[in-house]
């Protein structure tokens, strides 16, 4: 499609080449920008479908997209557009977006989805190809972030090539409904705002020990009994509102239903589902993980992930398996019993083990994958090949990503990108300089790193400063992604990131200022 | 005080009565019982007592009536109709409020008295006070009494209150030079401070970064030392707003223009105002702090004080003096043999002094008392005893503490900043830190104590702007205003963990984007509009 030798420009060559005005935010793998400007009139400007396209006017995603991006261009004051018409010759009146193969224009995205696009901007006609929608979109948040606006309301976009494609396939923000509840609204816009990053996974850690927001179909009990309140609840509605709404942007969305710990709040809408705690050899009233001795808990599972599966789009479920205490289990003679039965002795990640490879069983017969957290490799529970691990503690991480490998799983990673554990200054350069292949391991080990997620605990998070916290800090991790390896000065992404966090709030997202500084539009409060 | 037992077991018996927990800071003297009066919006009024200092017609108290009713009832219509409302036996629809002493156009000042008195019983819903700022307080004390059942209906229980400042200067710090913050940004935040009783408002208005305040005098520095001379700035006009705005609410505005450093900005319009740097023999073409030895300086700061004297009504103006570097002043050979003729040697702490002295005396003229950063104390600068000193650095010199012991020795008032810059993040309930500072716990007199005169909350502008300003504040401030407010012996961080909480969900009621403590909810999220 493009010229080949394009493809051999080093990178930050061509950020250099890029004028200053060029806030390109994750770097293209190749820009080739030339001195020549063309100007854009709003009102004599379109974006279309290529004739040659694939998709045509009945694909919501490019339909939705160029309206999106029209309004993300030219912002939402008519009053502000400059001259009505331009000298011809020096003006772009069009975008003609062109996707090659099977547009994929109905389908969901997914994690072999194609996001590649090469962008021509030539007057009078720029022209995007992709090979796929999913590479559309991506091109065209491209495309808007080369047009600039001067001071005096004009709008310019320089003649140039761009060919793009991502380093990493899964590019995933974590977002925790659990510990605090956060409105539909909210996770919205963060759908909005990851995809100016250039994110593609949506991490919903929907459930956790604190409350239950999903309201399941099968089981209204679990939200009923486990949620804040009856108004701190996902409806199947408000999830496939959030379902479509990352659809129409190239998102997937990610469930976790994190178990067998960290489910305090099933409890409470499922009976006997959790192991009673004892304390002295009387039950104490506590609660532990999950029970995994008995069948019950397995009929329950079962059916649940059965409704799971079919809410969620997504090839790929996450089953957590993090932080599982031992000391209930230990002091239960019920399980005590099994244990011995079993012959596990007194290894409770034997016990552990059996629960989970129980439930990838039931994720497997619902044609389901899995994604757990590290500890279930660690606690050497026999996974299915393709499993993915995903890898959040910071100690040592490079270690793990080597041993996962080894074993020769898909690997995510999310250790040094735990943007809830803030500190003083301008901490998204240590994000941004993380370099996730940078283990001990073969080139095919290193293949099996398929991305990362930058995660946003809720401890201290919800929708008073979730937008803020998140953006642009999680930008760095959208970059380290999406960019090329070699894409790592931090003078130039500093430059490029101030003004891309510009961009963000000028597009609505209260994303934090990177130091001292200011933005032509700031965000002013109602 | 001979009431410390019972004082405590009146606070334990708040702690365990629902409707209290919401108040923040903790009032001095309170009692309060489950017996509890319905109120009922629609009959619901504020009323002056005949007697009453204060009028129908005081602007303070008039506005504050609107304010509370809307902060309280706003809400109410909410709740569903049809639904015939119940007689309750006993109701109170009538807060009167009794103000002793007239002065309803006045400003705040480090003087005001803040005492107020509530008394809510069978017989009686009364607000006493000295003064409308005591009003004010005790105002917004009386919304946090006002709880709401689960079928809608508003209660407030028995309660007697007796309530006054620890301090009397309780601020907060903005600063609109590092980021500029919308005029909305700073309304809103004045909003937030009335409701956690703090009463001064220290704008540090410009700095090396950005000279965002439109002088009429000189509106070249403005022009050229703002980020944006149409879009980021704040004219004299808006100045007044803010005042006014922050006087309704019983705060004083106290603006600090920073000198001799932290003034880059400065010199983009005041061509020679600025020392210039050399390197060598010849001017490096930067810049270093106010140029200290040239007439013109002080005739530009006689004249731009001249005008903020007047701009700014506060008695008090902030003039910074903090973190003057000394290097361009080193380097440049006029100020060199200025030094020499003055007989100053190679003690630049005595060429900062002569310009911190003549720039006391240009602003004492204009019969103002000023504030100014602990350097200007650490260098032995000759001040006015009167002068307020404000210490900020943590550990250097001295620890705050040392800082806050030796300041008074020497008989000058003080206020306490170095424990409480909120713009350093860390994760975590960080706001407990803040609220276990002692700003007494330092060896010295009771004399000394008493020149202590409070502290403020800092929120300085390096990471700051309009998009974070608020979670970054609220409620992480509460602390400090509570710390400044009640008594030194409420100190139990869980009963403050659960007021703080409560208080914050009040603050998401009211609107306000105040972050969360832990992990939690509140009845109404925030949501944007």
């Amino acid at each position: 499609m493009m010229l080949p030798g394009l493809l051999v420009l080093l990178p930050a060559l061509a950020a250099a080449r890029a004028p200053k005005s060029l806030a390109l935010w994750p770097l293209p793998l190749s820009v080739e920008v030339s001195p020549r400007q063309l100007l854009l009139a709003p009102n004599n400007f379109f974006i279309s479908h290529g004739p040659n396209s694939t998709a045509g006017p009945s694909c919501a995603i490019l339909q939705e997209a160029f309206r999106r991006y029209y309004e993300f261009i030219f912002g939402f004051n008519k009053q502000h557009y400059g001259p009505t018409r331009t000298p011809t010759g020096t003006e772009l009146q069009q975008l003609l977006v062109t996707v090659v193969l099977d547009s994929e224009c109905d389908a969901f995205p997914g994690i072999s989805s194609d996001e590649s696009y090469s962008l021509l901007v030539k007057e009078p006609v720029a022209m995007l190809k992709a090979n796929r929608v999913w590479g559309a979109l991506r091109g065209l948040e491209t495309f808007s972030q080369l047009i600039y606006q001067d001071s005096y309301g004009t709008f310019t976009i320089s003649e140039s090539t761009i060919i793009d494609s991502p380093r990493f396939p899964h590019r995933g923000i974590l977002i925790d409904t659990s510990r605090h509840y956060l409105p539909v609204k909210v996770i919205l816009e963060t759908l909005d705002a990851m995809s100016f990053n250039k994110f593609n996974v949506l991490h919903w850690h929907v459930v956790d020990d604190p409350s239950f927001p999903y309201q399941s179909i099968v089981f209204p009990e679990l939200s009923n009994k486990g949620s804040y309140s009856l108004s701190h609840v996902y409806t199947p509605n408000d999830v496939r509102k959030v379902i479509e709404y990352a659809r129409l942007r190239g998102i997937r969305v990610l469930p976790e239903f994190d178990s067998p710990g960290h489910t305090l709040s099933w409890g409470k809408g499922q009976n006997d589902l959790l192991t009673p705690c004892y304390s002295a050899e009387q039950p104490s009233g506590d609660f532990g993980p999950i029970n995994p001795t008995v069948n019950t808990t397995y009929s329950f599972l079962y059916k649940f992930f059965q409704e799971i599966s079919k809410v969620f789009p997504d090839q790929f479920i996450h089953l957590g398996g993090d932080e599982v205490e031992f000391h209930c289990w230990a002091s239960n003679p019920k399980i005590q019993n099994f244990m011995k039965q079993k012959g596990f002795g007194t290894d409770y990640k034997k016990l552990q083990s059996f629960y989970i490879q129980k439930l990838m069983d039931i994720i497997a017969a619902v044609n389901k994958k899995s994604i757990v957290w590290q500890e279930v490799f660690d606690g050497s529970a026999k996974l299915q090949p393709g499993t993915v691990v995903e890898v959040w503690k910071a100690e040592k991480y490079p270690e793990e990503l080597t041993k996962v490998t080894e074993g020769g799983y898909p690997v995510i990673l999310a250790a040094p990108w735990y943007l809830d554990l803030i500190s003083y200054g301008q901490d998204w350069k240590r994000y941004y300089q993380v370099e996730p292949l940078n283990f001990y391991g073969s080139q095919e080990q290193k293949k099996l790193v398929i991305g990362g997620e930058a995660c946003l605990w809720g401890e201290y998070v919800d929708a008073t400063n979730l937008t803020p916290r998140l953006w642009p800090r999680a930008s760095a991790v959208g970059e380290r992604l999406w960019s090329h390896g070699d894409v790592r000065g931090l003078e130039d992404a500093y430059n490029r990131l101030m003004r891309h966090r510009c961009r963000m709030v000028r597009r609505g997202i209260a994303a934090q200022p990177l130091f001292t500084g200011y933005c032509n539009y700031e965000i002013e409060p109602l | 005080m001979a009431g410390s037992t019972l004082w405590f077991s009146l606070l334990l018996a708040a702690a365990t009565a629902g409707p209290a927990t919401a108040l923040w800071p903790w009032p001095q003297y309170i009692q309060t019982s489950d017996q509890r009066y319905a109120v009922l919006p629609k009959n619901f009024d504020f009323r002056y007592h005949a007697g009453s200092a204060a009028k129908p017609g005081c602007s303070v108290l008039d506005q504050a009536f609107q304010r509370y009713r809307h902060l309280l009832f706003h809400s109410a219509s909410d709740s569903p109709t049809g639904r015939t409302e119940k007689q309750y036996a006993a109701e109170k629809n009538t807060l009167t409020i009794f103000v002793a002493t007239p002065g309803c156009h006045q400003l705040p000042s480090l003087e005001s008295v803040e005492n107020y008195t509530l008394t809510i019983n069978d017989e009686q819903c009364f607000l006493l006070s000295e003064t409308v700022w005591g009003a004010l307080r005790g105002l917004e004390t009386f919304s946090q009494l006002i709880w709401r059942s689960a079928d809608g209906t508003f209660f407030i229980n028995k309660t007697d209150i007796v309530d006054f400042p620890r301090f009397p200067h309780r601020g907060l710090l903005l600063d609109t030079s590092r980021h500029y913050l919308p005029l909305s940004s700073i309304l809103d935040t004045l909003d937030v401070m009335a409701y956690n009783k703090f009463n001064v408002f220290h704008w540090h208005l410009v700095d090396d970064p950005s000279f965002p305040y439109d002088s009429v005098t000189f509106p070249e520095l403005a022009r050229k030392g703002s980020y944006n001379p149409v879009t980021h700035i704040y004219t004299v006009q808006d100045v007044k707003e803010v005042v006014e705005y922050a006087r309704l609410r019983g705060i004083r505005v106290v603006p600090e223009f920073d000198t001799p450093g932290h003034t880059l900005s400065w010199g983009l319009g005041v061509p020679g105002l600025l020392t210039p740097c050399y390197s060598g023999s010849k001017p490096s073409g930067t810049f270093g702090p106010v140029n200290p030895i040239l007439n013109s300086t002080y005739e530009f700061m006689t004249t731009f004080f001249l005008e903020i004297s007047s701009v700014f009504p506060d008695f008090y103006l902030h003039l910074g003096g903090d973190e003057v570097d000394f290097s361009c002043w080193k380097s440049n050979p006029d100020v060199q043999a200025f030094m020499k003729k003055k007989g100053f040697g190679e003690d630049f702490k005595q060429l900062e002094s002569l310009y911190i002295q003549m720039l006391l005396n240009i602003v004492s003229a204009y019969g103002k008392g000023y504030v100014v950063w602990q350097e200007v104390f650490d260098n032995k600068v000759k001040v006015q005893p009167d002068t307020i000193i404000h210490v900020w650095r943590e550990e250097a010199p001295v620890n705050y503490l040392k800082e806050l012991e030796l300041i008074t020795q020497a008989g000058f008032r003080a206020l306490l900043s170095a424990p409480w810059y909120l713009n350093r993040i860390t994760y975590g309930p960080d706001w407990k830190e803040f609220y276990m500072v002692e700003p007494l716990a330092f060896d010295g007199s009771p004399e000394q104590k008493a020149l202590v005169i409070g502290g403020e909350a800092c929120m300085w502008g390096e990471y700051v702007d309009s998009t974070n300003l608020v979670p970054r504040l609220w409620p992480r401030a509460g602390a400090v205003a509570e710390r400044l407010w009640s008594n030194s012996r409420v100190t139990d961080l869980e009963f403050a963990l659960t007021r703080l909480t409560n208080f914050r969900c009040e603050l998401l009621r009211r609107g306000v984007q105040a972050q969360p403590l832990n992990v939690g909810y509140c009845e109404q999220e925030f949501e944007q509009a």
